[in-house]
């Protein structure tokens, strides 16, 4: 299995690992986890140099899910990586579990608490300042969505990281178009997402946000620019995968757990047949 | 629409179909929102009156001071979002653009308290009554079901100023029926006793008559009162109780400070000083989980109101 | 024309002084961005908006919003000059019991259409007004004054954002871009350029003048309010202090009274064009 099959099939563990959380939950958001898992598998399962035995490791890269709500995609993916155990995620959202309806600083591998939307950035560019004046080569990835480009503290913190030449931050915006209320057009009509990020200075990479290839590639790219803050607009689908909710802005939070659930087995039942990769890592 | 004893009905419900009804006699009623109109349920208004809806995406500090201009043009601008965003992100917005100015907002946030329970911390507004109560001119709302929140939104609409309605995310009972009246600034006297006054609001009032309940059981006879308007706090309703019952337990889905039991206290402490306990969070956040769960974990349960009583029952014995 | 335009130079000149004056008799007080948008508010008040100091409740009129509230002595200067208070009032700039408070107070100041002060908030507000006027099919403009500095707020680019969603054209938002503030440069604090890019990226019309020259200002003022269904800002390239030698440029005088010397050389070098 060459990386992109590995990846691919992560992406495909951590979908799965969403669907069976927010069923299992009755309550949580699929459509922005899923539209996100390709990268999330990508940076958790390539990119990122973290200890999952030591989640304090004060040189490991920091991850930032400024889209909290879509929690449940991280939350597979620390688990899938050890953090904590997969039995775990059986508890997303009810009381007196690690795993918080949104993500919590105080659960294993998170690096900060989020789900108002529009703080992520800030925080990212106060660790990126940190790790350049501590002479430290950790980098922070700092993933969005698109309805918080609404929040004006996101146009603040995307000065700054420009003013202060952050380019050890990485911002990935999952772009999968819809909000809470509708498409980005409808709510605030953005026009052109590239031109508001370059008119604030910084380099802008397009990509499809489901291409683990062109994902890999822009993060290489990403890397390689100096003096200045890069951003992956990620063109993605919202509810990627489960085909019934896909490009559905209704489902931006469960809307039917009987249809979901069916959907969690079935989709069990796929993998199971599908390769000897899930065979033992299905719950 | 009206809502029958016994339902059970999320306050943000009524909130949205009351604003239709609202808009419908009152023109110059407009709203804003911050796109989460299908969970504050004003995408109804949005459906009926699109040319008076407003909706700014993710980005609560403008929709107030939006709303602000609005009000600064003889509209009454109702605000809808989280009770977290509009406390705190859009604070300043609310005290110098809203409350100085004496202007005609509504704020009027679902998910008070810890009714967006599963949610977790960062949906939670659990210090958000607190924060409006501390701005000069503020007056301070949280109905306790599906009847009052139509009432008390119809009279945050004719009130002079700005208003803070909390709305819950969860259902909660309904305690009264449709003909009750309410008046901002008068609490209402839901059961009469002589032990102990309980004062509760918002989705703490059935609580509260279920510890009443559970009370009698014991021999003893507690009184409840709805403070549904904490600010402007109705004084003369809490001392002819505690003429009589000598002791105070306060109730709320919210931090002891500031909140309900901060306002009752510093009234009693004024002006007519007896013991008083409050239920609430102490010093703490809460977490996602159920409700109920949670109203068990951080003290807040029938049972600990039950307790809340005794307790101050017995301290009342000590003093005297 | 050529008259016009000289009656505009003199007016900005005796608004340049009463700033000054009056910011003297307070001791505090902002004088550099205040003479930076003296040509700005002259051109608003006596070439383009329609309001009538006898009745500062008119329904009907333009509103303004000093956003970049620290300048208010350039607005209280114009509005003692078009009669909403006696000119001897300017005195009173943040005195007790006074009208005239430190930042615009829009309880007690008559021709004050927002409170303002704390940055950022101005065109928000502004919006507001704006969709009310729609709303309302109403005529009237509203017109917002913008500092630099405070285009750092994000609530700045969220008004921005939603300005354009709702097509207000009846707004003109104006950028008094002198370039410094509080802390220095903005270079040095916090970079804008590209400036115009911003706007654009937020589908804004921009038009970029110099904010000193009275054709320009007027030209962007047309321009603007023949502009349909996107709303428009004016970027006006201007200079902090401007009109006072020992104040152009300087970010001292962001926040600093002059004394009375000082205020005696300043007069002069208004009064003669230096």
């Amino acid at each position: 299995m060459n990386k992109k099959e590995e990846l691919e099939r992560w992406a495909q563990l951590l979908r799965y690992d969403v669907v069976r959380m927010i069923s299992n939950a009755n309550s949580g958001h699929p459509g922005g986890s899923l539209s996100a898992a390709d990268i999330a598998a990508c940076l958790y399962f390539n990119e990122m140099n973290i200890r999952p035995d030591e989640p304090d490791w004060p040189d490991r890269d920091r991850f930032i899910l400024s889209k909290g709500h879509a929690a449940p995609v991280l939350y597979a993916a620390l688990a899938r990586k050890g953090y904590f155990s997969i039995e775990t995620l059986k508890t997303l959202r009810t009381a007196g579990s690690m795993l918080q309806g949104h993500p919590d600083i105080h659960t294993p591998g998170v690096d900060m608490t989020t789900g108002c939307l529009g703080q992520g950035l800030s925080a990212g560019c106060g660790m990126a300042l940190s790790a350049r004046l501590d002479k430290k080569s950790y980098r922070v990835y700092v993933m969005m969505g698109c309805g918080e480009m609404n929040e004006g503290q996101v146009w603040e913190s995307v000065m700054s990281a420009a003013h202060f030449k952050l380019d050890n931050i990485l911002v990935i915006l999952d772009y999968n178009q819809l909000q809470f209320d509708g498409s980005v057009r409808e709510v605030l009509n953005p026009g052109s997402m590239k031109k508001r990020w370059e008119g604030f200075n910084w380099n802008v990479i397009e990509i499809n946000g489901h291409d683990i290839n062109e994902i890999l590639s822009s993060f290489k790219k990403a890397k390689e620019t100096k003096d200045i803050p890069t951003v992956i607009i990620a063109d993605t689908i919202k509810g990627r995968g489960v085909k019934f909710i896909e490009k559905d802005y209704m489902w931006h939070s469960l809307m039917d757990n009987k249809k979901f659930t069916e959907y969690a087995e079935q989709m069990r039942e796929e993998l199971k047949n599908a390769d000897s990769f899930y065979a033992d890592r299905l719950w | 629409m009206t809502y029958k004893t016994g339902d059970w009905i999320p306050t943000r419900d009524a909130y949205g179909e009351a604003l239709c009804e609202l808009g419908e006699k009152n023109k110059k009623v407009v709203v804003f929102e911050a796109d989460i109109s299908k969970s504050t349920r004003t995408n109804l208004f949005g459906k009926k009156f699109p040319e008076r809806y407003f909706n700014v995406g993710v980005a609560e500090q403008n929709e107030m001071a939006i709303a602000a201009g609005a009000a600064m043009c003889g509209k009454i601008s109702f605000v809808s979002t989280y009770a977290v965003f509009a406390s705190m992100r859009a604070c300043e917005q609310v005290r110098t653009f809203v409350a100085y100015p004496h202007l005609n907002v509504k704020i009027c946030p679902s998910h008070g308290g810890i009714t967006p329970a599963n949610d977790g911390v960062t949906h939670q507004g659990t210090e958000d009554l607190g924060i409006m109560r501390t701005i000069p001119g503020m007056t301070v709302l949280m109905p306790a079901d599906a009847n009052a929140t139509k009432k008390l939104l119809f009279a945050a609409a004719e009130w002079d100023g700005p208003v803070y309605l909390r709305l819950t995310r969860d259902s909660v009972p309904i305690i009264y029926d449709e003909k009750t009246d309410f008046t901002i600034g008068k609490g209402i006297l839901l059961r009469e006793g002589k032990d102990v006054t309980i004062i509760a609001l918002g989705d703490m009032v059935s609580k509260a008559l279920d510890a009443a309940n559970l009370l009698s059981t014991e021999e003893i006879s507690a009184e409840v009162i709805d403070m549904h308007t904490i600010k402007p706090l109705d004084g003369d309703i809490i001392l002819n109780s505690v003429k009589k019952t000598r002791t105070v337990v306060t109730v709320e889905d919210h931090q002891v400070e500031c909140g309900l039991g901060g306002a009752v206290s510093e009234f009693l402490g004024e002006n007519y000083p007896v013991p008083v306990r409050r239920i609430g969070f102490r010093n703490t956040f809460a977490e996602s989980g159920e409700y109920e769960l949670l109203l068990e974990k951080y003290g807040m349960s029938v049972k600990h109101i039950t307790a809340g009583c005794l307790n101050s029952i017995k301290m009342k014995g000590k003093i005297r | 024309m050529e008259k016009d335009i000289q009656f505009l130079k003199d007016t900005a000149k005796e608004l340049r002084k009463n700033i000054l004056k009056m910011v003297c008799a307070a001791c505090s007080g902002h004088p550099g961005g205040a003479l930076s948008a003296a040509e700005i508010i002259t051109a608003l008040y006596y070439g383009e908006m329609h309001v009538d100091p006898k009745n500062p409740q008119d329904p009907d009129r333009d509103r303004f919003i000093l956003s970049k509230g620290h300048t208010c002595p350039v607005l209280y200067s114009v509005l003692a000059m078009k009669g909403y208070f006696p000119l001897e009032e300017l005195q009173t700039l943040r005195k007790i019991n006074g009208r005239l408070q430190g930042h615009p107070d829009m309880n007690k100041t008559p021709g004050v259409d927002s409170t303002a002060g704390s940055l950022g908030n101005g065109l928000s507000i502004g919006i507001g007004m704006a969709l009310m006027a729609k709303l309302d099919k109403k005529s009237y403009r509203t017109y917002v004054l913008l500092g630099c500095g405070e285009l750092n707020e994000g609530l700045i680019w969220e008004a921005a954002m939603a300005a354009a969603k709702f097509k207000i054209d009846n707004l003109l938002a104006i950028v008094d871009y002198n370039r410094l503030q509080l802390d220095g440069t903005n270079d040095e604090v916090m970079p804008l350029e590209p400036l115009a890019d911003k706007w654009k990226a937020f589908n804004w019309n921009v038009i970029t003048i110099d904010g000193h020259d009275f054709n320009q200002i007027l030209g962007a003022f047309r321009k603007a309010g023949e502009t349909v269904n996107q709303p428009t800002v004016i970027i006006a390239n201007t200079v902090k202090g401007k009109g006072v030698s020992f104040m152009e440029n300087k970010v001292d005088w962001h926040g600093k009274a002059p004394n009375k010397e000082q205020l005696e050389t300043a007069l002069r070098e208004i009064e003669n064009d230096i």
